[in-house]
């Protein structure tokens, strides 16, 4: 086929061409041009006018109740072209917006890095993937000066910008805190007295923190509500949930958090993670603990960061390529 | 500029009525097919504002003419509870008639200058021009 090309005013030539012939050449030109009239902005009014215009050029005689009736027809496109032209401003305000989160979102990756610390005799490995560009998970590291090991693990309820502001403002928190000095007890009770004063009531912050000192592989560790994480002891080989206490953060400014103890054994594993794990959906279904646990002691012979990627990997194949919530899981190997 | 033109709306068929009379006057001036139609449909929203919150008001036409150019001035003015948050109806997608693509975005996409004065308590006046080319 002769390749057309396909100018404005050709309309009234296509047009005519149809008539006569009802060539499919004419079809497929018009869907050149009305492709080049979207382009251009140009709506449906407009082009019911250059339809009529056109046809009174080629037939004198056009019945004056055909005439009306495409007048009629000229005055029902009006919404439509109006329609058309809020499209495109919609469309142009989402550009900007999506421009702007993915600024946003950059922001939030620098703000939130954390560099994972190397300690002898344990591996940490560690997979955090947002939903939507901006992520409502926090995880960091912080190494004392004693060569202890901090490690934050946070999820706000909800997802998106909200998620990630309320995010900056605890990793802020807990930069202003003297690291040094302070247990997970003491650092999240000052946290939830900075979310109570700061946070609208409707938004819940679950945090879960441990400290752990690497001379002695004592592992200390609080919760605000968080999502439990498991323990692997190696040598009876079973799971155990690291059950805790502790309020949600933000709820009320005077609570306490208790602070749990574990001795690290040679073979041992700690599993954290945010609910975006063991709330992973297919279909309908939610996925159970126990089957989260399966998918855990299928890949645990891997080393921790291989091992991370690969339990991820299963449970983004498994929702289909597209996360539901965001996505934290933090292992600790020894 | 020529005598003012008006209809008072009260009655949802006064909104026809000054469609009817704002295409007469946009047809003599010299508009075509295309501007009536959008004229006559500023008009309608504008109207319909008018009936649907102000119960009693009036739509005014202007033509305009200057050395160059002609054009048609429409004029709605209503003492309704007017318009708290002008920027808000002005936003794509905020009706609260639940209307598409229209609203007063709409009438200022169909006509060339717009403008909106409104005070709460007192009423609300609409002035939409459009040019002859």
């Amino acid at each position: 086929m002769d390749a057309i090309d396909i100018q404005e005013d050709s309309y009234k030539d296509l047009l005519k061409l149809y008539i006569d012939t009802e060539d499919e050449k004419a079809l497929y030109g018009a869907e050149k041009i009305s492709k080049s009239f979207i382009k251009q902005g140009i709506t449906p009014e407009e082009i019911v006018n250059l339809h009529i215009q056109s046809l009174q050029e080629m037939y004198d005689d056009m019945p004056q109740a055909y005439l009306r009736g495409l007048d009629f027809l000229l005055e029902t496109m009006i919404s439509y072209g109006l329609a058309l032209q809020e499209y495109q401003t919609l469309r142009e305000k989402q550009l900007e917006i999506k421009s702007e989160l993915k600024i946003a979102a950059g922001m939030q990756k620098t703000l939130l890095a954390t560099t994972v610390p190397v300690v002898e005799n344990l591996q940490i490995g560690v997979v955090s993937v947002a939903a939507h560009q901006m992520n409502g998970d926090y995880h960091h590291f912080i190494t004392g000066k004693n060569g202890d090991i901090g490690i934050a693990l946070a999820d706000v309820r909800g997802k998106g910008i909200p998620a990630a502001l309320c995010m900056s403002m605890i990793k802020y928190a807990m930069d202003s805190l003297p690291e040094d000095t302070m247990g997970p007890n003491k650092i999240l009770k000052n946290l939830n007295r900075v979310v109570e004063k700061n946070v609208d009531p409707s938004m819940f912050i679950t945090m879960f923190y441990a400290q752990y000192f690497p001379q002695t592989s004592k592992f200390l560790f609080s919760s605000a509500g968080h999502e439990p994480g498991f323990y692997y002891h190696g040598d009876t080989k079973n799971f155990e949930e690291l059950k805790t206490k502790g309020l949600v953060l933000g709820v009320t400014s005077e609570t306490d958090y208790p602070e749990y103890e574990r001795t690290i054994k040679e073979g041992d594993m700690i599993v954290l993670l945010t609910d975006g794990v063991t709330e992973c959906r297919y279909g309908d279904n939610f996925l159970s603990r126990e089957e989260v646990l399966e998918v855990i002691q299928q890949h645990m012979h891997l080393p921790a960061q291989e091992m991370a990627e690969k339990v991820y990997k299963h449970f983004e194949r498994l929702q289909n390529f597209h996360l539901r919530d965001d996505f934290t899981l933090i292992i600790l190997k020894k | 500029m020529e005598p003012h033109s008006f209809i008072g709306i009260k009655k949802e068929w006064d909104i026809v009525g000054a469609r009817q009379l704002g295409r007469e006057i946009a047809r003599k001036l010299g508009f075509g097919t295309v501007d009536q139609a959008r004229i006559a449909t500023a008009i309608s929203e504008i109207a319909r504002n008018i009936y649907l919150y102000a119960e009693d008001g009036k739509v005014t036409f202007e033509t305009i003419e200057g050395m160059n150019h002609k054009g048609l001035r429409i004029i709605a003015s209503d003492n309704g509870p007017g318009i708290d948050n002008i920027s808000q109806v002005m936003e794509d997608g905020y009706t609260t008639s639940g209307g598409l693509g229209a609203g007063l975005p709409g009438v200022k996409r169909l006509m060339d200058e717009f403008d909106i004065q409104s005070e709460v308590g007192k009423g609300t006046i609409v002035t939409a021009v459009k040019w002859l080319r």
